[in-house]
């Protein structure tokens, strides 16, 4: 019971008595429905299909990732070893190093979408070829590149390398990568999967002919922009 | 507030983009009265295809009916003002379903079904009061398929909101030969640290390009001059990057339009006219299309961007759009997007593709320079180092005429002149 022992007038609550002890002693058990019976918000409105999809779409982005391929271990520690010098050219701010990683035609690309399927011809984070990496270096090497000048790191994680297919003169290996940016006092995250196709040149080096970087967080709202690669 | 004593001729006092107070009275007085732009309709192709936008501070839904109309609804269902749509898009089949207690819509927002309706019975809440219906924009039209709502009944019409910035959308649907735009399924969105205006300033600011973006013009230009030595041309979009480090001179002579309610025209300069094979077989669709005097003056325009004041900056020749969505007095939302010209050839929208990737992207080699200055001015206006924004360049120069103001000087800050001259009469309710 309430306590009523102000002086100013309250309204009584009245006693639940009899009447609630009643309540509580009937008993309503809700039976699992019947599979006919449409329930909740079907009900109302039966026809309602927010999530159906026009049409289904299988698209590469769906399908089952498989698992990657046993090659011989020196191959597969040779292409780790290469995505873990690429991620620490990118660190350590070498830029010119980084561009060497790619064949002449090579291409880096980050498209906003998993479906995308062809770096030209739509629309990307990055799309840009040796020359546009020469263009994006020289704007973040350039004395007046104002927006360089705060202090900023990245420390980027590669992991999870899985060679999808290898031949004498190709390879293709996924992995994922997470990056943590420090700018002024403000840390940032990206992570996602890399996928490279590599080629050897002529000394036998391996070379980055494509590298395709999806953003997990590609099409969230992005806080200030990305100056460089990832 | 007193808006007189903030806003003088030549000069703003720095409250106006700090001051949370001047913030909520612009969402007020602006955002929720004027019309705000909502998206392209073909964003929304199909029957209850919906898009989450907000207006102001309102979360509002464009929806597509049955009948081909776009609407735009209060994101709220009035049972207990749960919001009827969780994601940013997509579809919603016949009706807008609650996920609390299952109260039904039709696609207009007029209430479809309640779940145990009789016990609505004897009270004020019955199905025939318009209160148990999703409550719609009061105003919703479109010009050349972009959608527009205002949250007021009162006001100027869009096409007179609108004025002489609707060249925005023409320029931009007459450049293909079916006279008609599509979205681009892809919106990048990009939050800046700094208060609306800046952005809105910035767009007609032909001083700040060569200093700001001195690092990329230069570095571009360094490799399009190279390619054109090595095979005497180089590709359009270095062109894009390299002209921002154009000379004070060259950008002073580039012209702004400045209308009335703010909005304005910064006028061309990059040379969007090549006589390539891709360019001369799309302008003989367009031909085809309109004839060769419309094509010509459909093609002639000198348009950089038309700014539609206070939150759209449409580069018609490249068929982007920038929306701004302010989030607070320091931080603001920009949803950028970009439209194909119907029935012009692959090639033409993969030139302006560059444009998109290269500048407006969030890897821009453009905005991350915009972006920082805009960021140091919002902590310096925020400070006690003095208490006015300058806006003097060029001041007493203006020439009028019928509303519109031109100045001979692209560097001009007649546009801020002019935007602010909106938005004091917005602000005292004029």
């Amino acid at each position: 019971m309430a306590n009523t022992k102000d002086s100013a007038p309250t309204r009584a609550i009245p006693s639940a008595g009899p009447d609630f002890e009643h309540l509580l002693a009937q008993e309503v058990i809700i039976e699992a429905g019947e599979d006919t019976a449409s329930t909740g918000a079907q009900r109302v409105a039966p026809d309602h299909s927010p999530r159906a999809r026009s049409g289904t779409v299988d698209s590469a982005a769906d399908a089952l990732p498989k698992p990657g391929s046993v090659v011989a271990a020196d191959v597969q520690r040779e292409v780790e070893q290469f995505l873990y010098a690429q991620a620490e050219l990118l660190d350590g701010k070498h830029w010119q190093a980084f561009i060497d990683l790619f064949t002449e035609d090579g291409v880096y690309w980050m498209p906003v979408t998993r479906e995308q399927t062809e770096w030209e011809g739509s629309p990307s984070i990055f799309a840009e070829d040796r020359l546009m990496m020469e263009i994006r270096k020289g704007r973040v090497s350039h004395p007046n590149a104002w927006s360089q000048a705060p202090m900023w790191e990245t420390n980027h994680l590669v992991s999870h390398v899985a060679i999808e297919s290898a031949t004498a003169d190709t390879i293709e290996v996924r992995s994922r990568f997470h990056m943590m940016e420090l700018r002024r006092d403000a840390l940032r995250h990206f992570g996602g999967s890399y996928r490279h196709t590599l080629v050897r040149d002529a000394g036998g080096a391996l070379k980055i002919r494509l590298q395709r970087v999806d953003l997990f967080n590609g099409q969230a709202v992005f806080d200030y922009v990305l100056q460089v690669w990832v | 507030m007193e808006i007189s004593a903030l806003v003088e001729p030549d000069r703003v006092h720095r409250t106006v983009y700090t001051d949370q107070q001047i913030f909520d009275a612009e969402m007020e007085k602006i955002w929720e009265r004027i019309w705000v732009y909502c998206g392209h309709e073909s964003q929304v192709p199909n029957r209850g295809d919906y898009y989450a936008v907000t207006i102001g501070r309102q979360p509002m839904i464009m929806v597509r009916e049955g009948d081909g109309t776009v609407r735009v609804l209060y994101n709220r269902c009035p049972h207990r003002g749960v919001q009827l749509v969780g994601n940013l898009k997509g579809n919603t089949g016949n009706s807008f379903v609650c996920s609390y207690h299952a109260w039904s819509f039709h696609l207009d927002g007029s209430v479809r079904a309640i779940p145990l309706a009789k016990g609505y019975e004897g009270t004020r809440l019955t199905r025939d009061n318009p209160d148990c219906s999703m409550k719609r924009a009061a105003r919703t039209d479109s010009y050349r398929g972009f959608v527009f709502a205002s949250l007021v009944d009162d006001g100027p019409s869009l096409a007179e909101f609108l004025g002489d910035a609707k060249i925005a959308f023409d320029d931009m649907c007459d450049r293909s030969p079916l006279g008609e735009v599509e979205v681009v399924p892809i919106c990048h969105r990009v939050v800046q640290h700094s208060n609306w205006k800046f952005f809105m300033e910035n767009q007609l600011d032909a001083l700040h390009p060569s200093v700001t973006h001195q690092s990329t013009g230069i570095s571009a230009g360094r490799v399009e001059k190279r390619l054109k030595a090595e095979r005497g041309a180089a590709p359009l979009y270095y062109h894009y990057l390299s002209t921002f480090a154009s000379s004070f001179e060259q950008w002073d002579a580039v012209q702004t339009i400045n209308f009335p309610h703010g909005h304005g025209i910064l006028k061309a300069y990059m040379g969007l006219r090549p006589r390539d094979p891709d360019t001369l077989e799309y302008e003989a669709l367009l031909k085809e299309a309109y004839g060769e005097e419309k094509m010509e003056e459909y093609l002639s325009r000198s348009i950089h961007h038309v700014l539609v004041y206070p939150y759209l900056s449409v580069q018609s020749p490249l068929q982007q759009l920038r929306c701004l969505r302010p989030i607070a007095p320091d931080k603001t939302l920009s949803e950028i997007w970009h439209f194909r010209l119907k029935g012009a050839p692959e090639a033409i929208y993969r030139r302006s593709l560059w444009y998109y990737n290269l500048v407006n992207s969030p890897a821009t080699m453009i905005n991350a320079d915009d972006l920082e200055n805009w960021s140091k001015g919002q902590w310096g206006l925020a400070s006690n180092g003095g208490d006015w924004v300058s806006f003097h360049r060029y001041y007493g120069d203006d020439r009028e005429d019928n509303g519109v103001t031109y100045s001979n000087h692209g560097t001009s800050e007649a546009v801020m002149r002019n935007q602010f001259k909106a938005w004091a009469s917005y602000m005292q309710g004029a």
